[in-house]
């Protein structure tokens, strides 16, 4: 059955549009069709992450407001034939999305794609609320700081309040997706850790991404992390995150990229 | 035992405490609040809406405010008139309306 799993933040710049590349891929390498749709009308970005930024036609916004069919505006990625894009539009008319569209767009994915990744603007205004209002699941990322840590409890309310499940009365599954860890300094405590961030928000962790070189690489040539270099530690990350979404048991690491000096020292495995 | 070390040796970095302290205090009060926000914006609306009936008012010069202290809570209601109503044309316009 098809899912529909909304990437969301409320801070902007935690990697919410990364994390949605590297999940979407993650996921279509183990062998379920994915579409990755960007929600952020305006700042559209999911395209240029995902290195497909010359082969946008038609957007999201076409499709909801019936200019173009589905089919049109569907991109197929170049390395897995599995995994496909549904950009947004840069337009700045940020009402050109209507709930009632967007709920007949996602209709349509549901019968095409096993997963439906919806990648969210920050904030909490109108764009955000409607990147999470069909969804089923919903990853939100958070970094390793305070003003994250509080706005991921806001997009929390909002998903138990906001969403067509919770006014049916039924859950959203939410999973807590920590970016940019950096082991060492939350083991010398100037980094809150996870069970800090997990305790405060009350809610499971999906993974821990830890903070590398390699992200950033991977953006700039446009390929999702996990494309790029599955060897990484980011990459074996976001695999083993995307394990968990389908519902496999994969134990929690820290792949630590660099130990710190300490750690070393004290033959201690950052985790 | 190397949890001890770190920290000897780290200790005047740890801010991390502070942070989750800090966090854990902000968010009980807001999530308080937020609960309240629903109530706060119907009373909002049907204030406006009623007195609208009335007086040509500005939505954005209404404000709802609701404070709880440990013994009284208020409900603080702030609305700015516009400058040129005339009250008595007002009600005679609304006696011919009726």
């Amino acid at each position: 059955m098809a899912k529909v799993l909304v990437v969301t933040s409320g801070k902007g710049g935690v990697g919410k549009t990364t994390s949605t590349a590297a999940l979407g891929a993650a996921l279509a390498q183990g062998g379920q069709s994915v579409v990755v749709v960007d929600f952020d009308v305006g700042l559209r970005n999911l395209d240029l992450v995902m290195g497909a930024e010359r082969r946008v036609v038609f957007d999201l916004i076409n499709v909801v407001q019936g200019v173009a069919k589905l089919p049109q505006a569907l991109i197929r990625d170049k390395r897995l034939e599995n995994l496909w894009l549904l950009p947004a539009s840069q337009t700045r008319d940020k009402d050109a999305l209507t709930d009632e569209g967007v709920g007949r767009v996602i209709g349509e994915l549901r019968s095409r794609f096993d997963w439906i990744l919806c990648d969210s603007p920050a904030g909490i205004e109108r764009g955000a609320t409607l990147a999470m209002r069909y969804a089923d699941e919903a990853v939100i990322v958070t970094n390793p700081e305070v003003s994250s840590v509080r706005d991921s409890d806001r997009i929390i309310g909002m998903l138990d309040s906001k969403t067509v499940r919770a006014e049916r009365g039924e859950r959203v599954e939410k999973h807590v997706l920590i970016t940019r860890y950096d082991p060492a300094r939350a083991a010398r405590g100037e980094m809150l850790n996870i069970d800090d961030i997990l305790e405060i928000l009350a809610t499971p962790l999906l993974g821990i991404i830890p903070e590398s070189q390699d992200v950033l690489k991977a953006s700039n040539v446009g390929t999702p992390v996990t494309l790029n270099d599955a060897d990484s530690a980011p990459a074996r990350a976001y695999i083993d995150a995307s394990r968990r979404l389908m519902g496999e048991q994969v134990a929690m690491v820290v792949p630590a990229e660099r130990r710190g000096f300490m750690n070393r020292l004290l033959g201690r495995r950052a985790a | 035992m190397s949890m001890r070390l770190l920290r000897l040796f780290g200790g005047r970095n740890a801010s991390a405490p502070v942070a989750r302290e800090r966090l854990q205090i902000l968010l009980a009060h807001e999530r308080g609040l937020l609960g309240q926000s629903d109530l706060l914006v119907t009373l909002r609306e049907e204030i406006l809406a009623v007195i609208s009936k009335h007086v040509a008012l500005d939505p954005d010069k209404v404000i709802v405010k609701l404070d709880r202290g440990k013994t009284v809570s208020t409900l603080e209601v702030d609305i700015e008139v516009p400058n040129n109503f005339d009250k008595s044309k007002a009600i005679t316009e609304r006696r011919m309306a009726g």
